[in-house]
């Protein structure tokens, strides 16, 4: 399940970046890939339809927010806890 | 050139039904900022907003009336009745045809498409209101302002996001000054409070949901309003020669496009915009003593307009009292310069700033005087009012003291 949640975050990450799956890696910032605001809250969007879950995400206030976006393994690993928190 | 001046104004938001209740608001610092009440608000994630309370539409309208006018339309026509009691102008003979109505709004008649999808996509039904298109358009609010005061001249709408108001006053100042028009009405109205408008806006991420803090190092997004506000505009000369009382001028009006990015400000797109205004007015950045801030509470917005407020100012940014008021109405969008300039007036008219509330903590990125939290006095000859849309239009009005 774990690899799969990976596999489908790298997707939508790759998506937004316009680059292949595979030159994503799980070090790398969002910044580091070329996503901008409007593209994090759009693969936000994805995660949300993907998973069926909710992000707790605001704009406004990143580091405040329950959601770690600092790299893309952070954002699996959050991705990760929100499924099992939500559909657990 | 011609020179136009405000003899009316009118208003109802979140603050009040009228222009005192409005202005005993915001010198009291007081907040319209509540729950959210309206259907399926329980299947939002943003339960916050500025609603228009104690609102009784059949109170103000009759049936014939309201199966034509949508909530922004209402407001609209209540805004510009109470401005031109103010005024105390008749519209009719020859002056009817040198008088407008420019009105900015963004959503149109969100509420009304609302309605109808509810019927025809939720209920299932295969018809909707004969009426609906006639509710629904975003010129209906002006068009019916036009009907209740008799003005046929220029009369059309201006959306153009958050800064349709100010476009739309912006233009009805250039429509006088050009001798197109002796007479405008003009302002703007918004009712975007429904599950859709709200819905829309979440998905972007820029929503508080707690409280609008603009300016504050704890701000956390922007809380949606909804209302209108009204003024008539006059031609200085036209104005005198009936003994109006005359509330203020419009002194200048610049409008600029970053020509960047959807949603992000651009500094150098909002500077331009003020620095035009002041060209326009005639004004050095030391004569302005108020500059009502778009001041959305978003972290983008907020430093961005600081900055560019630094940039156009100079050494005067130092001593220039800026304050959000969407703090207390909150963001009325297509409407909200309008209700905005209710602040600009009254620093002018009552020697009071409108606070900026809910103001926790500075951010260094935020270093102007932003008036937190209590309505101060201060004698003011001059003020700005910012408006920065999505999209990146940027419009920015300047007014001084009565002549």
């Amino acid at each position: 399940m774990s690899e799969d949640i990976r596999n489908r975050i790298v997707e939508i990450i790759a998506e937004q970046a316009v680059i292949d799956p595979s030159d994503v890696s799980m070090d790398q910032s969002l910044e580091d890939l070329g996503i901008d605001s409007l593209g994090l809250v759009e693969a936000i969007f994805a995660i949300e339809e993907s998973f069926d879950i909710s992000v707790p995400f605001n704009a406004n206030a990143p580091e405040e927010s329950e959601f770690d976006i600092s790299s893309v393994g952070a954002i699996v690993t959050a991705v990760a806890g929100l499924i099992a928190a939500q559909k657990g | 050139m011609r020179r136009v001046v405000i003899t009316g104004a009118g208003t109802i938001n979140a603050l009040g039904h009228g222009l005192s209740q409005t202005i005993s608001a915001m010198k009291a610092g007081r907040s319209g900022i509540g729950p959210l009440d309206f259907r399926d608000a329980d299947r939002l994630s943003v339960r916050i907003g500025a609603q228009v309370k104690d609102y009784d539409p059949e109170a103000r309208f009759s049936r014939q009336e309201l199966v034509l006018y949508d909530r922004f339309t209402q407001f609209a026509l209540i805004a510009a009745q109470e401005a031109m009691a103010r005024a105390g102008l008749a519209i009719d003979g020859a002056l009817a045809e040198r008088s407008g109505v420019v009105l900015g709004n963004s959503g149109g008649g969100l509420g009304t498409v609302e309605d109808n999808y509810r019927t025809v996509f939720e209920e299932g039904k295969n018809r909707v209101h004969p009426f609906t298109v006639p509710r629904l358009m975003s010129n209906a609010a002006a068009s019916q302002v036009s009907m209740a005061h008799n003005l046929r001249g220029p009369s059309y709408t201006v959306a153009s996001a958050c800064a349709s108001s100010n476009h739309a006053m912006g233009q009805a100042l250039l429509l006088i000054r050009a001798g197109m028009a002796d007479v405008m009405l003009t302002g703007g109205s918004e009712a975007m409070l429904c599950f859709g408008g709200i819905k829309a806006w979440e998905g972007l991420r820029v929503m508080s949901k707690d409280a609008c803090r603009p300016f504050s190092a704890t701000r956390t997004g922007m809380v949606q309003g909804e209302g209108a506000a009204v003024f008539v505009f006059e031609e200085l000369e036209h104005a005198k020669a009936r003994g109006a009382e005359i509330l203020a001028e419009v002194a200048g009006f610049s409008m600029t496009a970053d020509a960047a990015d959807i949603v992000m400000p651009s500094r150098e797109g909002a500077a331009r915009a003020i620095a035009g205004a002041l060209r326009d007015a005639g004004l050095n950045p030391e004569d302005v003593g108020y500059i009502n801030a778009h001041g959305t509470g978003t972290t983008a917005n907020d430093k961005t307009e600081c900055a560019a407020v630094a940039d156009a100012f100079g050494q005067a940014a130092g001593q220039v009292l800026i304050s959000s008021t969407k703090s207390m109405h909150g963001h009325l969008i297509g409407g909200t310069g309008a209700v905005e300039l209710v602040a600009a007036l009254m620093a002018l008219t009552e020697g009071v700033i409108a606070p900026t509330i809910g103001y926790e903590a500075p951010d260094p990125e935020c270093p102007l005087d932003v008036v937190p939290n209590e309505a101060r006095e201060a004698k003011v000859s001059a003020v700005l009012s910012n408006a920065f849309a999505f999209g990146g239009l940027n419009a920015v009005i300047a007014l001084k003291k009565a002549p």
